[in-house]
């Protein structure tokens, strides 16, 4: 029975050596944030972070990770970089059907830990693996350079609801 | 076309009284000019709605279908459309939210119930997410639904101040006599404005006065996007709950003979098999058991008729209906032929896709012999219903559809099937089941976009401009398999092709039918029939421009003289693209196109390289947008970066192919979607109007293809007739694929610099 850290808390499940994380999760723990797009580590969308990786957790077996930390979408804003991350995500306004939002929120909160100011090229490789079907590309670009150096050339600044 | 005027008076004497089926409630149906109806606003509550309780439990003042405000300052909205990414709802709550004469920040949203007559879009009859038409179709109703609840709040509060109404004034859910400067909150007078009979007119608010509608607002939606917290039908859990994954027939209309169900049982976690006429499921604790136990099965499938249909077979069918089948005329206009000059001729093909959502199909139901509930994130709740209505064999007034934030929809959600095969599993068990698609089942079960086949031709006088202009198109009829067709053409079909922007004097377009075999379902993919007929045109004018030695924005130009709006569209995208005469790199290219779905008007231009190997890299995009009187900025220039970059993953890589039957591609492996490192800066650019607002959520992928294939022929020479784009005939020859390799490390270079 592995014993998973997630999040900071210890949780002990009752399922076999070779069910992926994604299921363990979403089925049995019942956090939701983590999504299922492909199942076969092609979309990105199951993204967390294993020991501060990204890993596709819907081809990660978890008889294999008992003892290491695992970070999911529902933590990462406790983090500085998943809290910077998270907040460009607003101040550019990069969402759209949100779906895969959370697997581009955990790539780019990995990227910002390890390359404080990523390049563009520095973005492509962390983030190609994370599909977005409604196409944000060009924002979350945007975004991850906003959470870099608090500047950005974005177009629009969005404004807040509190008017009228 | 209605344009927004100033400070609209709207007439609700106007509207016909319309007793429904329960006798308890009136509606009332706004018949617009054309006699259909436009709007339906909910007179009074409907009783027992639990959506009208506010969070005290007091009913709340719901002066009609859209806007509830309860005692306890609750404001909430309720959504006619869903929301499958497209920015509808922050759209939608800025026009009743302006009226009404609150913040964004003091809403919550509500998902609709499904009700065709409540929320029905007026331009398609039921409640329906599609066409880019929710605001298109809906300004003035959603507007006057917040005008008609502010108008009587005012009213509460000015008659408890024995005030005129005239004399007070609306800001945030406050109402506030201005001689006196007395103020009451929207929760003190709720419960009085509940009582009051509806005006006879509500005035509108003035545009130049206008807070929210045009301003780039945050969506409603995002806070829970980008940490987790949305829940899309997937993530909802159910006491009891069990999660079942499926596998249908790999044929199109092939059913299941036998299974054996020996080797699933034993695993661990599986708890059912479940069977249906074309499709078997497996039920367990958890999807990862259902999955393994689904892989267990051994199962034996009846392939049908189509057992041996192959891609081959489907193009040669379309061209011998292209070549001999009866074609039904959609536009003849001027001299029908054959003109004289130069003829040019081609035959554009386009291939079945797959949409493709990031939340595979999947729907929640627990089923009883008294009833169902069902919860799935749908663009068509009242069909899903209806659906499992009739799968269940129950009335369809017990049957209760909660719709969901949508993972994507991009016309995959138009259909209902996988909520009717949903609940032919659910009527077999007795505990709630979460029915979900593997992305294989997803991929190789759509509905998919139908092939096309296109036979276009220009007769080109002196000038280089075409005196006859004929085009046959031959595709099935998605329109078809729901609604009858007006004198006999599919509108969709032929749209951006038998209404062209160009000021042609002699045309000729025409339709063929054609019937796909028996269970392969034609259905619509984001931007319908205009990403069609827009990459066939715009390709052909293309074509004509350089045939004629022409620059393909000066002859485009020339031809739009009496177009003003697409003429602006284009000069404005050639300026801000920088588009000149200077020769560009080798294997460089720059294409432009143009269109007019959804009323709206559209340019895009993109510069692209294509490698030694023939793969397109795309480098840079410039896109300008007319859609009328723009809601939310900051949503259009979503709409076009991701509409183009779901457009161009159709273009680049994607196509359903079928061979013994079943479609090749199953997940996002072999049926690719662009990526971040592929994915080009894309420049927004709006063109202010106060024109009647158009559509914006399919524009860009309607154009995607166009500008694409142009600037592929630009950068090879090769012309793009057939997607996705064949990158064989793009790639060069050793001793120019090593020179052109050596250039684009440089360019790479310079990227990352």
């Amino acid at each position: 029975m592995p014993v998973l850290h997630i999040n900071g808390e210890d949780h002990s499940v009752d399922v076999p050596d070779d069910m992926p994380l994604l299921w363990v999760l979403r089925d049995v723990i019942g956090m939701t944030g983590t999504k299922f797009g492909c199942g076969i580590a092609q979309c990105g969308a199951c993204t967390v972070h294993l020991d501060g990786q990204p890993v596709r957790s819907c081809v990660l077996p978890v008889g294999g990770i008992a003892g290491k930390s695992i970070t999911t979408i529902e933590a990462i804003g406790k983090t500085p970089a998943g809290q910077k991350i998270q907040q460009a995500w607003l101040d550019i306004e990069v969402v759209q059907c949100g779906y895969c939002q959370s697997g581009q929120v955990m790539s780019a909160a990995a990227l910002l830990a390890r390359v404080p100011e990523p390049t563009d090229a520095d973005i492509d490789t962390a983030m190609s693996g994370n599909i977005c079907r409604c196409g944000t590309y060009v924002r979350i670009r945007q975004a991850i350079k906003l959470a870099a150096t608090g500047k950005t050339d974005a177009m629009h600044t969005v404004v807040d609801g509190g008017a009228a | 076309m209605n344009a927004v005027v100033n400070t609209d008076e709207v007439d609700l004497g106007r509207r016909h009284a319309l007793q429904l089926a329960g006798g308890l409630t009136i509606a009332f149906l706004w018949l617009g000019v054309a006699g259909r109806a436009r709007a339906v606003i909910h007179a009074r509550p409907l009783p027992g709605d639990p959506a009208l309780l506010g969070a005290d439990g007091q009913a709340a003042f719901a002066p009609n279908a859209f806007v509830r405000v309860g005692t306890d300052g609750s404001i909430r909205l309720v959504m006619a459309p869903c929301e499958m990414g497209q920015g509808t709802y922050t759209g939608v709550c800025q026009l009743m939210a302006e009226e009404l004469g609150v913040g964004l920040d003091q809403v919550t949203v509500e998902h609709s119930p499904a009700n065709d007559v409540l929320y029905g879009n007026p331009e398609l009859q039921i409640q329906v997410t599609g066409l880019s038409s929710a605001i298109r179709t809906g300004v003035h109703i959603f507007r006057e639904a917040g005008a008609l609840a502010r108008a009587l709040l005012v009213s509460a509060a000015a008659a408890r101040w024995k005030v005129d109404p005239s004399t007070c004034t609306v800001a945030r859910a406050v109402i506030t006599h201005t001689p006196s400067g007395r103020t009451l909150g929207f929760a003190a007078v709720a419960d009085a404005a509940a009582k009051l009979p509806l005006p006879a007119t509500v005035a509108l608010k003035d545009p130049k006065d206008f807070i929210l509608i045009g301003k780039p607002m945050r969506r409603v939606d995002s806070a829970t996007k980008v940490d987790g917290g949305t829940q899309y039908t997937t993530d909802l859990r159910l006491p009891g709950m069990k999660i079942a994954s499926v596998r249908a027939c790999p044929t199109f209309g092939g059913k299941l003979l036998a299974v054996d169900d020996t080797r699933a049982r034993k695993i661990p976690g599986v708890v059912d098999v479940l069977r249906i006429d074309n499709a078997v499921a497996v039920v367990g604790d958890h999807y990862w058991a259902a999955k393994q136990g689904l892989d267990a099965l051994d199962i034996q499938w009846d392939l049908g008729a189509n057992a041996t249909l192959t891609t081959e077979k489907l193009v040669e069918a379309h061209a011998e209906n292209s070549r001999n089948g009866k074609a039904v005329v959609a536009l003849a206009q001027g001299e029908q032929g054959p003109g004289t000059g130069k003829r040019i001729d081609a035959t554009y093909i386009l291939p079945l896709l797959a949409h493709a959502p990031m939340e595979p199909m999947n729907t929640l139901i627990s089923a009883t012999a008294e009833g169902c509930e069902i919860w799935v994130g749908t663009q068509v709740p009242t069909v899903c219903a209806g659906l499992a209505a009739k799968a269940l064999g129950l009335p369809l007034e017990k049957v209760n559809l909660h719709n969901q934030f949508l993972g994507g929809g991009f016309g995959r959600r138009l259909e209902g099937d996988s909520v009717e095969q949903a609940a032919l599993f659910a009527k077999q068990v007795s505990y709630p089941i979460k029915v979900m698609w593997s992305r294989e089942e997803d991929i190789r079960h759509d509905i998919p976009r139908p092939m096309y086949y296109d036979r276009i031709a220009a007769t080109l006088d002196a000038d280089g401009k075409p005196s006859f202009w004929s085009h046959r198109i031959t595709g099935a009829s998605v329109v078809g398999r729901t609604m009858p067709l007006k004198d006999g053409v599919d509108f969709d079909a032929v749209v951006c092709a038998a209404d062209l922007p160009y000021d042609l004097p002699n045309v000729h377009v025409e339709w063929v039918r054609h019937y796909l075999p028996d269970g392969l379902i034609p259905g619509f993919w984001r931007g319908v029939g205009a990403v069609h007929n827009l990459f066939v045109v715009e390709s052909f004018i293309d074509e004509l421009a350089h045939a004629t030695g022409k620059d393909p924005v000066a002859y485009r130009r020339s031809l739009l003289q009496k177009n003003p709006r697409m003429l602006a569209v284009l000069n404005l995208a050639a300026e801000k693209f920088g588009w000149d005469d200077k020769p560009l790199p080798a294997r460089v290219g720059r294409g432009i196109a143009v269109g007019g779905p959804f009323d709206s008007f559209i340019c895009a231009a993109i510069e692209v390289g294509v490698t030694p190997q023939g793969d397109v890299v795309l480098h840079r995009a410039v896109v300008v947008v007319d859609c009328g009187l723009v809601i939310n900025p900051n949503a259009v220039e979503a709409q076009m970066q991701g509409g183009l970059i779901y457009g161009w993953s159709g273009a680049l890589y994607n196509e359903l192919t079928l061979k013994n039957g079943a479609v090749e591609q199953g997940n996002f492996n072999d049926y690719r979607s662009l990526r971040m490192s592929e994915a080009p800066p894309v420049e927004v650019h709006l063109v202010p109007s106060t024109a009647a607002s158009g559509g914006i959520g399919e524009l860009g992928t309607a154009i995607a293809a166009a500008c694409l294939g142009n600037a592929v022929f630009s950068a090879t020479g090769v012309r793009v007739r057939n997607l996705p784009i064949n990158r064989t005939p793009l790639s060069t020859g050793k001793e120019a694929m090593k020179s052109v390799l050596a250039s684009r490390t440089t360019t790479k270079k310079e990227r990352m610099s």
